[in-house]
């Protein structure tokens, strides 16, 4: 992200003298090949934001954003005024957070082992394996979910032939474990894909670190805690606040699909609310209303972490 | 003597224990990874009635191929398939097709469109205009709801993909491009006759990343075509057994007895059977894949 904004920064854009309309009619290939994507994207990415208008209407499908009645801010108090929609905002940070805490741990940790493994073939199936989650789709992984962690499936099984507990668990119908659950369901989905980049990021570290770590007598562990974290360090970092850019995307699917009416209270998150509202109740006013708030603090967490990301990135990180 | 041999005794130790420790670890690991996909497996294979007791391992206990046959009698898995298949085929050739041609623009320096265009794509990474507005624009506006097209229009671009091939093409040589402008060729044809087969790598990535996008989705059918039972997806199919499932178990624990008498082919074995066979493809074409979308993926995220 910040690579973009710096490169294009560089970039000379060698207007020549003949002026810019001239030299853009020179360029018409490379106009006819990216105008119209250009205008796909207005159109599909940027046309529907149009539709925030109805965030301050009563809106009916019917009369239209023309002919329907403004009712100010109406929709954001009804909003604020709900306990089901303050519980969807806390649903989705805790959600998220749990998935970055979880999912950022794992990851490491899965590619620091990974990174010791001197045996290439058995480093390749490792990651063959551990990125196969990735690609299958969430109704598969939910369902996959659904049998493991039934009152008769394989994690009670395990725990109840381990003695830890007499009674089976009832994972999926009682709201309290919902947040792990997820939390646990996403790690196994993207451990894998998500060690990509660590370990592409540990492949460049310089080798004579280690070889220099070793003469001086530090062991693995030491080599691990004094050469390959700070190696990663950067990559971490930016991770790290990218993702809290995206504190507000706690997942829709899983959520949708693991969730049921009992566990309603821990699984609803924003977005499940803006569903239910919007097209389920056909209350578009609130329901975009709901998802505008959703986009307006994820804009403000982004540029936040964008612009600390770009500092860190010229002060510390260099 | 003694005092000196005792660490060095020790780190030998540790240097041994560590690759073993971490071995099992991994080996670990991997079992978990694939344990609720073999056990999957295992249920499509085991007898309806038999799966009703629960915990089928990795083996099944009663094999019977009953799923699979309801299911391979069932049209409506075979118009889902073909609806899946197709959507899938059409929306990846189409993606490439745009997405390679604009990454080749936005890579040439001379282009003057070229950062307004870049920065009009990167924000849409950024700012989403959320649910119901897309909704409003794709079902009210532009009424492609309970269209087959609700697949294919709406997913023709994704900006992480157009970086990636654009960071690839920005790896090649300035004078590949710069040599054929000098011989005369335009714009268009350095692309189609040079550069696009050169992009090969980096095309089959992002090939496999909207491949896999376009046939794991559901969402789409749920939110435009729930109503068209012509149009449904396998995913959307397996997306209702998992309801139904959810359903039916509820039922079993209240009168087990009645239905082990009556079904013997319960739906927890053909949701199996279903994603086994909707998780096939992408099985098939994954491995060949793989060294492909790990660079793939360093190049995206090192500007992404």
């Amino acid at each position: 992200m910040t690579g973009i904004t710096r490169e294009s920064k560089k970039a000379l854009t060698p207007v020549s003298k003949k002026g810019f309309f001239r030299t853009l009619a020179g360029q018409w290939q490379l106009m006819l090949m990216s105008v119209p994507m250009l205008l796909y994207v207005l159109l599909f990415n940027y046309g529907p934001m149009w539709g925030w208008i109805t965030a301050f209407q009563d809106y009916k499908p019917k009369l239209g954003i023309t002919g329907s009645k403004w009712v100010g801010l109406k929709n954001f108090e009804w909003l604020f005024g709900r306990a089901d929609f303050l519980n969807s905002i806390r649903n989705t940070l805790a959600m998220s957070v749990i998935n970055l805490a979880f999912g950022t741990i794992s990851s490491i940790l899965l590619a620091i082992l990974l990174n010791e493994v001197r045996s290439r073939s058995f480093k390749r199936t490792v990651q063959t394996v551990t990125y196969l989650p990735h690609f299958l789709s969430m109704v598969i992984v939910v369902g996959m979910a659904q049998n493991i962690f039934a009152s008769d499936g394989a994690v009670n099984g395990l725990l109840k032939g381990l003695h830890l507990i007499k009674e089976p668990v009832f994972f999926l119908g009682e709201g309290r474990y919902f947040w792990w659950l997820v939390g646990i369901i996403n790690v196994w989905k993207e451990v894998g894909w998500n060690t990509i980049i660590y370990i592409s990021a540990m492949t460049s570290i310089d080798p004579s670190l280690y070889e220099a770590a070793a003469i001086d007598g530090a062991g693995r562990f030491h080599r691990i805690l004094h050469v390959t974290l700070p190696g990663i360090k950067s990559t971490f970092v930016i991770l790290l606040i990218m993702n809290i850019g995206h504190l507000m995307e706690a997942g829709f699917e899983i959520q949708y699909l693991l969730g049921s009416s009992v566990v309603m209270d821990w699984s609803q998150t924003i977005d499940i609310f803006v569903l239910q509202y919007g097209i389920s109740k056909q209350q578009y006013g609130v329901a975009t209303a709901a998802g505008m708030f959703k986009s307006i603090v994820a804009i403000i967490l982004l540029i936040t972490a964008n612009t600390v990301a770009r500092r860190l990135d010229e002060d510390t990180l260099i | 003597m003694i005092t000196a041999s005792a660490p060095r005794k020790r780190r030998l130790h540790r240097d041994i224990a560590f690759p073993i420790v971490n071995t099992l670890l991994l080996v670990l690991l991997m079992f978990v990874t694939l344990y609720p996909v073999i056990n999957t497996v295992a249920y499509s294979f085991n007898d309806g009635t038999d799966a009703l007791r629960g915990n089928v391992g990795l083996w099944p206990r009663v094999f019977s191929l009953k799923s699979y046959e309801s299911i391979l009698k069932d049209n409506a898995v075979y118009q889902a398939a073909f609806i899946s298949g197709s959507k899938t085929i059409i929306t990846t050739l189409l993606n490439l097709f745009w997405t390679g041609m604009l990454a080749f623009t936005l890579s040439r320096r001379e282009y003057v469109l070229r950062r307004f265009i870049t920065t009009v794509l990167v924000l849409t990474m950024y700012v989403n205009a959320g649910l119901i507005p897309n909704y409003l624009l794709i079902s009210k506006t532009l009424h492609l709801s309970k269209s087959y097209w609700v697949y294919i229009i709406p997913t023709m671009f994704s900006c992480f993909n157009m970086i990636v091939i654009r960071t690839y093409i920005g790896g090649l040589p300035d004078a590949l491009v710069e040599s054929a402008r000098i011989d005369g060729a335009g714009d268009i044809r350095v692309y189609w006759q040079i550069i696009f087969p050169l992009c090969m790598p980096v095309l089959a990535t992002v090939a496999l990343f909207v491949a896999v996008g376009s046939w794991n989705s559901w969402f789409d059918t749920h939110l435009y075509c729930g109503g068209q039972k012509e149009l449904h997806s396998l995913q959307y199919l397996l997306k209702m057994k998992l309801a139904t499932t959810q359903a039916s178990a509820n039922a079993a624990k209240t009168s087990a007895e009645a239905l082990k008498s009556t079904t013997m082919t319960t739906p927890i074995t053909i949701r199996c059977a279903i994603t086994v066979i909707s998780t096939v493809p992408i099985l098939v074409v994954y491995p060949f894949l793989q060294k492909y979308f790990v660079t793939g993926m360093a190049l995206g995220s090192v500007k992404g």
